[in-house]
């Protein structure tokens, strides 16, 4: 069962205060979009052996949607950020890199 | 016949003894005893039947490993199936069944299934599958059903109280013995919060039974000093009679305290359920002695030499009064040695190991014991219990070269690290060919939020099988764990040991090795499961290579004891028959709990009231006070219908529809949902939100709306009222309110998240009443205040005031086809308002109406409900709802959807109403049947009844279906057919949706 910090009340949630929603940074398509734009928002998904941008809602606390970069395999978080962003911030890219060249490394 | 011995029992206090019963024998034991080691005192070896071939068992194990001694616990509603002897402190008054054996534990039935067991092998299960179908059904399961299987399922509901408990550790111990005690002192003066918790009713593990010394101190002096240290430290907590059952994602971790077990009607709750958050987990859990495979190894009286040492040394009891100990390692010299001390005659110690040279074995052969090298057992005599072994080489085929008569086997193939936590949250295990054990990887542990490893293993669980070993490793993983933790472990040294002189083992997986198919069909590695190496050799011949494979076609390793003594064995004996090397098979998955846990103690406290928390209206007490009958809604209790006298609940719902119709009906809508909607961007929103415009919708009006999920299906209806410039009222289904709340928020936060828009679910806030029918404004009227006259308030808009003193808002809407109001007040004042509306309405017989008198009457107006007429797969364009879907609107939540082929497709089922041609009731969830039968034989459907009722005001059954390509099939007569042999089935029209008043008259007066 996860721990993910939330950034708006700083509170490290358990797992059952909060509400998976799926994978981060979609990018919306609606009318116009052509078929295969459209499936590919609405059902493929990436399902990746290692880090994954993933959206989360504190639901049993402030409500607040937020995203968290977590590896899938290894379970470290790399940290969780407000949810009003179309891309991770940088510092978090960076330390993402920094982790897995040290991981690398070992 | 008592086997218990003056001045051994180092666990029982002779000046409290308990009286207790088995199998309905009133028997004597000690404050102190286990189940087990009392029935062992009393000369009871034979202790279960085995599973598959109900096979006499005694216990083969002193521990949480025990697969064989489970007994019925308890009586009516403190009965419990399939507990361990060997963990069942015994208490006074105990009452325990044996298993599995029919009609007794002497005389069984059943085990005409050992006769059979050639007609039983390994996937016979999956074999007869294969047979005709009807051979399963009436020939295979039942004879299965009727003899295998555990204990009985309790009737009676559980009489005992469990909890559920939180907490938070910097370091959690695992395992009180040496090992888990060194640990939890080495990290404890870091000044860290620490959590030791051991599984049994005392500390100090296998130390005090094998012996040696700690410090200069005999391990339970040393045991006595370190818990008196660690009780004294305020920081930490030290609990016994508790088990780790499970290790998870980010140091959550689960623990099971048998609080109350022994000492049951005390008060206390039974078990408690920790459920613990740690920074960092010590396993101190030992190690479990391995049994060895030869021929008879089940028959009652042979067990682990471990064990058989426990039973001496901890409780007194001595099994066997001539034992032969067969071994592959120096341990088992131990038990040896107790034996013969205690004044037991060890006939002999069988030694595979052609050669042997240990310490250990020099102090047995300098007792006077035979010591017989290169030897096995080709076969025990005896069937419920050991007469005699047959020696023989263990480099041959099994020819006897030497007959032992005995009367008890203590048997030790090796020890393997208990690695279960370690490995249930993806910890990696290495193959140690030296000890020939599987022992944790210290290099891929298991990793947490940090990405680091949080699991560290102490002691015997790391593989270190001496007391020195186990020692120091334990100091180290203490210290470890406290640092990773930022503490400062200020204990420098670990405990002393004298590091011992032992010789190696050597692995044996078959005994003999060259052992023909006669005895192999003999050798059990699964006791509990009934498996034998010839069905592990079976199934790799039939093709299953892996261990997961043969795991689940053998049943090696299953049920209650998941495999703790057969698992290491059985992947040995498959690793053979594949020719391959024992990590190439590698393990089975270790998942939790490590031994189960009761069901109640997951349920903890939330049953019965406590289950789940339940919504009430403010009106709840008036509908309960008023015989309402309960209808759950969500986690609402809503009023069914209100019947009055001997009424039926059908015919009190008719009386409410009827009276609805011609007078006047209250409808408590309280539960209704209520978002409010409101900012400078806010009808822009709802534009998305809905398939409809809202965002033009006039203040003061009120317009019905559709929302969709991105994927096009329709999730929710309401209307939805603009109570200014910036605000909108969106009411939604009961049952949506929450959940459409969240979408909302999902959008504003995720998507649009520059839209000045905010979002609140008012929902609680206000009491909501419906005052519906033909008389609905004579008695508003009668209550005094704002004028609700058709020209002040028309049709489809609201307005806000008073009423009867009450502030108010009163919506002109209708589900029902009447004249109809929605009156919302503060929640606070819903009873007083419901109060004076029965009083007011008394004079124009008002009645209450419940959520189905709701149902009829919207169904009769062809209204749809989501989740009757929706389930997930409907589109607003399947409803006939093409009029709420916006066709100049750029872009919605679903539209890109909708525009998909199928969505478009004219051979989707659409919605129509039926009208039963003999006037009766299409029961719920029927199909409408089509021509011809689909590839298994079924008929062919073209629809599914979604709503049907009886309509009192049209004195027949009417329903809504969807039907393929219905409204284009008006009038023509379609099957409906009835579940049940012989009936017949129903025929009937297919009409419009609307039943009643379809202009709209009633509703717009």
């Amino acid at each position: 069962m996860l721990t993910l910090e939330c950034p708006y009340c700083g509170i490290k949630a358990d797992e059952t205060e909060l509400a998976p929603g799926g994978e981060a940074h979609l990018k919306r398509q609606g009318p116009g979009a052509s078929d295969e734009e459209f499936e590919g928002y609405m059902f493929a998904r990436a399902n990746p052996k290692g880090v994954h941008f993933e959206r989360w809602r504190h639901a049993m606390g402030c409500g607040k949607w937020f995203l968290a970069a977590r590896d899938t395999v290894t379970l470290e978080v790399y940290g969780t950020y407000p949810a009003q962003t179309a891309a991770p911030p940088k510092a978090l890219m960076e330390k993402i890199e920094k982790r897995q060249s040290d991981r690398g490394g070992k | 016949m008592s086997a218990r011995l003056e001045g051994w029992g180092r666990l029982i206090d002779r000046s409290e003894p308990l009286t207790y019963s088995f199998n309905g024998r009133d028997l004597r034991g000690y404050r102190g005893d286990t189940l087990a080691s009392a029935l062992l005192a009393a000369g009871q070896v034979m202790q279960g039947r085995s599973f598959k071939y109900h096979r006499p068992r005694g216990p083969v194990a002193a521990g949480a490993e025990e697969p064989n001694a489970l007994v019925n616990l308890g009586q009516g509603a403190r009965f419990e199936p399939d507990q361990r002897a060997t963990t069942t402190e015994l208490f006074e008054g105990l009452v325990a069944e044996s298993q599995n054996h029919w009609p007794s534990l002497d005389f069984d039935v059943g085990v005409v299934n050992n006769a059979l067991a050639r007609f039983l092998p390994a996937g016979f299960y999956n074999k007869t599958f294969m047979a005709p179908r009807g051979a399963w059904k009436h020939v295979f399961e039942p004879a299965i059903r009727q003899s295998a299987g555990l204990g009985r399922a309790p009737k009676a509901a559980d009489a005992d109280r469990y909890e559920h408990l939180y907490a938070h550790y910097d370091v959690v111990v695992v395992g009180g013995g040496v090992a888990g005690l060194t640990a939890a002192r080495a990290a404890a003066t870091s000044g860290l919060r620490v959590l030791v918790m051991e599984q049994a009713p005392h500390w100090g593990g296998r130390a005090p039974v094998d012996g040696g010394e700690i410090d200069r101190l005999d391990p339970e002096g040393w045991v006595r000093n370190v818990v008196e240290e660690l009780e004294k430290a305020k920081n930490v907590t030290l609990r016994r009679r508790m088990m780790a059952a499970g290790v998870y994602d980010h140091g959550y971790l689960i623990g099971y305290e048998r609080v109350a077990d022994h000492t049951p009607l005390d008060g206390r709750p039974r078990h408690r359920l920790w459920r613990i958050r740690a920074g960092r987990i010590v396993t101190a859990t030992g190690a479990i002695e391995r049994p060895l495979a030869f021929a008879g190894n089940d028959v009652p009286g042979v067990m682990l030499a471990s064990a058989m040492r426990d039973y001496l040394v901890n409780w007194g009891a001595a099994v066997g009064r001539r034992v032969v100990v067969v071994t592959n390692n120096d341990d088992a010299y131990r038990t040896a040695l107790a034996m013969h001390e205690a004044g037991r005659e060890v006939a002999a110690v069988l030694d595979a190991r052609p050669l042997v040279t240990g310490a250990l074995a020099t102090r047995v052969r300098e007792a006077g014991i035979r010591v017989l090298e290169g030897r096995a057992i080709a076969k025990v005599h005896g069937r419920k219990g050991v007469t005699g072994v047959a020696v023989t080489a263990q480099a041959g085929a099994g020819g006897a070269v030497e007959e032992i008569g005995c009367d008890a086997v203590a048997m030790s193939g090796g020890w393997s690290p208990v690695v279960h936590l370690w490995s249930h949250c993806g910890g990696k295990l290495v193959w140690d060919e030296a000890q020939a054990l599987f022992r944790p990887d210290p290099s891929r542990p298991p990793t947490g939020a940090d990405g680091e490893g949080f699991v560290v293993t102490a002691g015997a669980a790391s593989g270190a099988l001496t007391l020195a070993g186990a020692l120091a490793d334990g100091h180290d993983a203490g210290k470890a764990a406290a640092k990773a933790m930022g503490g400062k472990v200020t204990r420098k040294a670990a405990p002393k040991a004298e590091p011992e002189e032992a010789q190696p083992i050597l692995p044996v997986w078959i005994m003999p090795a060259e052992a023909g198919p006669e005895l192999k069909a003999k050798m059990w590695l699964d006791f509990q499961n009934d498996v034998k190496v010839s069905d592990v050799e079976l199934a790799a011949r039939e093709g299953y290579e892996s261990v997961e494979h043969t795991k689940r076609y053998t049943t090696l390793g299953m049920a209650t004891d998941q495999g703790k003594l057969s698992n290491i064995n059985g992947l040995a004996v498959l690793s053979q028959a594949l020719g391959q090397d024992i990590p190439a098979t590698g393990t089975t998955t270790f998942r939790p709990p490590y031994t189960p846990i009761s069901m109640a103690s997951i349920a903890g406290e939330a049953r019965g009231e406590l289950f789940q928390p339940l919504r009430r209206s403010p009106i709840h007490d008036w509908h309960e006070a008023n015989g309402a009958h309960w209808e759950p809604v969500g986690h609402w209790r809503r009023p069914y219908t209100y019947p009055r006298g001997a009424e039926t609940l059908a015919e009190a719902v008719n009386r409410e529809v009827n009276n609805t119709r011609a007078n006047v009906g209250l409808l408590d809508a309280s539960t209704l949902g209520k978002i409010v909607v409101k900012g400078p961007d806010a009808g822009r929103f709802l534009d998305m939100m809905y398939t409809n415009v809202m965002s033009s919708l006039p203040v003061g009006k009120c317009r019905y709306g559709l929302m969709c999920s991105e994927n096009g299906f329709l999730i929710d209806d309401g209307v939805v009222a603009r109570l200014a410039e910036d605000t909108w009222l969106c009411h939604t289904t009961t049952g949506g309110a929450d959940r459409i709340h969240g979408h909302m928020e999902d959008w504003l936060q995720c998507e649009w998240w520059d839209w000045k828009v905010y979002t609140a679910n008012l929902t609680e806030q206000f009491a909501q009443i419906g005052v519906v029918g033909p008389k609905a404004r004579a008695v508003l009227e009668a209550l005094g205040g704002m004028d609700l006259s058709k020209e002040a308030l028309p049709f489809m808009h609201w307005a806000e005031g008073e009423l009867a003193g009450i502030p108010a808002r009163v919506f002109r809407i209708s589900f029902s086809g009447e004249l109809s109001y929605e009156i919302a007040v503060p929640a606070g004042r819903g009873r007083e308002l419901w109060d004076r509306l029965v009083e007011a309405g008394e004079a124009h017989g008002v009645m209450p109406y419940g959520t189905e008198a709701l149902h009829v009457m919207r169904a009769e107006k062809g209204f749809i409900m989501i989740g009757d007429e929706t389930d997930g797969t409907v589109i607003p364009q399947d409803l006939g709802l093409n009029w709420a879907i916006s066709k100049k609107k750029e872009d919605f939540l679903g539209k890109r959807a909708q525009e998909r082929p199928h969505m478009a497709d004219p051979e989707r089922w659409k919605l129509i109403g039926l009208e039963t041609l003999d006037g009766s009731v299409i029961p719920d969830g029927a199909y409408i049947v089509a021509d011809g039968v689909n590839e298994n034989g079924q008929r062919n459907t073209q629809g599914r009844v979604t709503s049907t009722y009886f309509s009192p005001t049209l004195g027949r059954g009417i329903a809504m279906a969807l039907l393929h390509r219905g409204p284009e099939r008006m009038g023509e007569e379609v099957e409906i057919p009835v579940l049940g042999a012989g009936k017949a089935p129903i025929r009937a029209r297919v009409v419009e949706t609307c039943f009643f008043d379809k202009p709209g008259a009633k509703q717009d007066v």
